[in-house]
């Protein structure tokens, strides 16, 4: 069949370019998501390497090396060791009770006090001392500013006062404290996005005000209260700095527990690499399947 | 914001006599409580009397009782209104017995010298920390490498921009790319830091990126010797950490661009390269100066990587100033100085933001 319809040439001469273009999109693409997924399948290769791959830098398992289950050995986590006693997965199970326990709370915890706060300060006006509402919030926000290091070591002395040193309970005021006022910066985006007529018309309906925001408002918010919770779990999983200067043997998280290997006993490089992609694992899983959120809760603000 | 409340509630709230001064007693009593403990407590830390506490745990209990009282007495006294300040009370109270009072306590210690191993304890010493602040080259050199560090956000911003572009455009695989851009930012510092900095970079002579730096031509390449080289590594680190941040703020903003303002601008003639710098940035401009606000807070904390991978070498080249305190403490547990340096910090970002958020404010405003 003869084609009857042509491009104009003006338009035919166009397509290269579209073509041009669209390879350099992929390339970038390509090339960008080898640099960030290289060094999670670096580590995830290594911990199944011996001493002389690591040495010769071998690459692909069954092609360039044999895999070994030596670095989960070390760990106690590889099939022959799994039922046998090991008191490194005993210390690793440990350090991971910790972080989920300090990361959990303290993200339930923020959640809670930031959605509250942030609900306030959309939906009524306070006034306290000289301060409104816009100061109020720009007071919470501001916690963001405040480093760390600020912190440190007032409280390290304050927790060695209050026997609070090396508990998880005084990791968990702190994190709550680090993360809120990003919760509050979300929640806030979330809940002037709901209209009030929706409370309004529950009022009318003879529920009280607490009421209202529980059946009517939460439900709505609720994908940003997941984002928010998302977010301060990564957050707050990931933290090393407080917990290195305020924990010692009792109450260690994760980070703690890698950094503590990286100098120690001559580094054998496939225990640390086993250690460290058990140590990011539940976070690369949180990361694909709960993206969206993750996205949906740095995204807030970011656009009004 | 509005000066009157967005939700109109009417209520008519009788509360007696009798509720609002039970609220009143609830406030004052547990208040009342709290101070006798806390006198009590610092009588014996006076050795005046021993009430036979191991620690100030009494005081902390008897201050979340007082707080827990002020909550409800606000409901008992002030009825609906109370209910509703009940919505921001706990967080505000959270956030200033937190940050509030350290911070108070902080400045106490920041004019004293106290080494915690030492047993005479707090000695107050006057502007001595100061003067020896003033005459540290070191602080001074982490001070310095923060900008440095604040400099490199620049960089990261304009691959940020880049890849959201990418990823805005009509692609296949999109969540693939998504997911495989977020993951950066999901890892734990500290493991990066192992993962990248020691077992990508130190492995002589098989390390990945070794290697590849010698098919390169670099003939014997060693990344945490040189000053600059350090610096340069960690910078790209902490980038390859946050950039899926930046991209993220900036892939929102993109999408929220109506789509005609691009065709309108092809229509009128414009090149891409033309459509992007006329259309696409002017209206980036208040999404990128928020990114690029919210990841210099970021930056500001370092630490993490500094402290894993190079601890402030060579020389104090990578050395952040919560690195540097964190060793300062570390080293010698001078509890006094290392607060004095983190005081002034402080105070340095509060003016460099604030200047900072202002500029923001003029260029961010749209242009008519």
């Amino acid at each position: 069949m003869t084609q009857v319809f042509h491009d104009a040439p003006v338009d035919r001469a166009f397509r290269p370019e579209w073509h041009t273009s669209r390879l350099v999109v992929y390339a970038v693409l390509l090339i960008w998501a080898v640099i960030c997924l290289f060094p999670i399948y670096w580590t995830l290769t290594t911990s199944f390497k011996i001493a002389p791959n690591v040495m010769k830098g071998d690459m692909i398992p069954w092609v360039d090396y044999q895999p070994k289950w030596l670095g989960w050995r070390a760990l106690g986590l590889s099939p022959d060791t799994i039922f046998t006693e090991s008191t490194v997965r005993a210390e690793f199970f440990k350090r991971f009770t910790n972080s989920v326990i300090v990361s959990v709370v303290s993200s339930c915890l923020a959640v809670i006090l930031g959605s509250l706060a942030a609900y306030g300060l959309s939906r009524f006006s306070f006034k306290f001392l000289w301060m409104r509402n816009s100061d109020i919030s720009f007071f919470f926000l501001s916690q963001l500013i405040l480093p760390p290091v600020v912190l440190a070591l007032p409280f390290l002395v304050l927790y060695k006062e209050l026997a609070l040193l090396d508990t998880r309970v005084g990791l968990i005021l702190l994190y709550t404290l680090s993360v809120l006022p990003i919760v509050i910066w979300i929640m806030r985006d979330q809940f002037s996005s709901i209209p009030t007529e929706l409370e309004e018309a529950a009022l009318v309906d003879g529920l009280s005000i607490w009421g209202a925001f529980a059946t009517i408002i939460l439900p709505i918010a609720l994908p940003g209260m997941a984002a928010a919770f998302i977010l301060s779990l990564v957050l707050t999983w990931n933290e090393y700095f407080f917990a290195a200067l305020l924990t010692s043997t009792y109450s260690n998280t994760l980070p703690v527990m890698v950094a503590s290997q990286t100098g120690s006993q001559g580094i054998s490089w496939w225990s640390m690499a086993a250690l460290s992609f058990a140590a990011i694992l539940p976070l690369i899983i949180i990361g694909i399947f709960l993206e969206r959120f993750i996205i949906k809760g740095m995204a807030a603000g970011a656009v009004k | 914001m509005s000066g009157g409340d967005l939700l109109h509630v009417v209520t008519n709230d009788d509360i007696s006599k009798g509720r609002r001064a039970f609220g009143r007693a609830l406030i004052w009593g547990s208040g009342a409580l709290m101070l006798l403990v806390g006198l009590a407590q610092w009588a014996q830390l006076e050795g005046i009397s021993s009430f036979g506490f191991p620690n100030w745990r009494p005081t902390l209990y008897a201050y979340c009782l007082w707080a827990t009282c002020l909550c409800w007495g606000q409901v008992l006294i002030n009825g609906e209104q109370g209910k509703r300040t009940l919505f921001v009370l706990p967080a505000a109270l959270f956030v200033i017995s937190l940050t509030v009072f350290p911070l108070l306590f902080g400045m106490v210690i920041a004019f004293s010298n106290w080494n915690l191993s030492n047993p005479d304890g707090r000695q107050f010493n006057g502007l001595d920390n100061v003067r020896q602040m003033l005459a540290d080259p070191f602080y001074w050199n982490a001070m310095g490498n923060m900008v440095w560090y604040c400099a490199a956000i620049l960089v990261e911003y304009a691959i940020a921009f880049a890849l959201a572009l990418a990823l805005n455009a009509e692609i296949r695989a999109r969540k693939f790319f998504r997911v495989a851009f977020l993951l950066p930012l999901m890892l734990s510092p500290v493991a990066v830091s192992w993962m990248i900095g020691k077992s990508m970079l130190v492995i002589q002579p098989a390390g990945p990126i070794i290697r590849l730096m010698r098919t390169l031509g670099w003939e014997n390449p060693s990344f945490y010797s040189s000053p600059w080289m350090a610096k340069l590594t960690i910078m790209m680190m902490d980038a390859w950490t946050y950039i899926p941040f930046m991209m993220i703020m900036i892939l929102a903003g993109l999408q929220s661009i109506p789509k005609e303002l691009n065709e309108a601008a092809k229509v009128d003639g414009a090149n891409p390269w033309r459509a992007f710098w006329e259309v696409t940035f002017p209206l980036m401009l208040p999404v990128s100066i928020t990114a690029i606000l919210i990841r210099i807070i970021f930056k500001l904390k370092l630490a993490d990587i500094v402290i894993a991978v190079t601890s402030g070498g060579p020389g104090g080249a990578t050395d952040t100033v919560t690195s540097f305190i964190f060793r300062e403490y570390r080293d010698r547990s001078n509890v006094g100085y290392g607060t004095l340096l983190a005081m002034v910090y402080l105070v340095i970002i509060i003016i460099a933001m604030t200047a900072l958020m202002k500029l923001a404010e003029r260029y961010a405003r749209p242009r008519t």
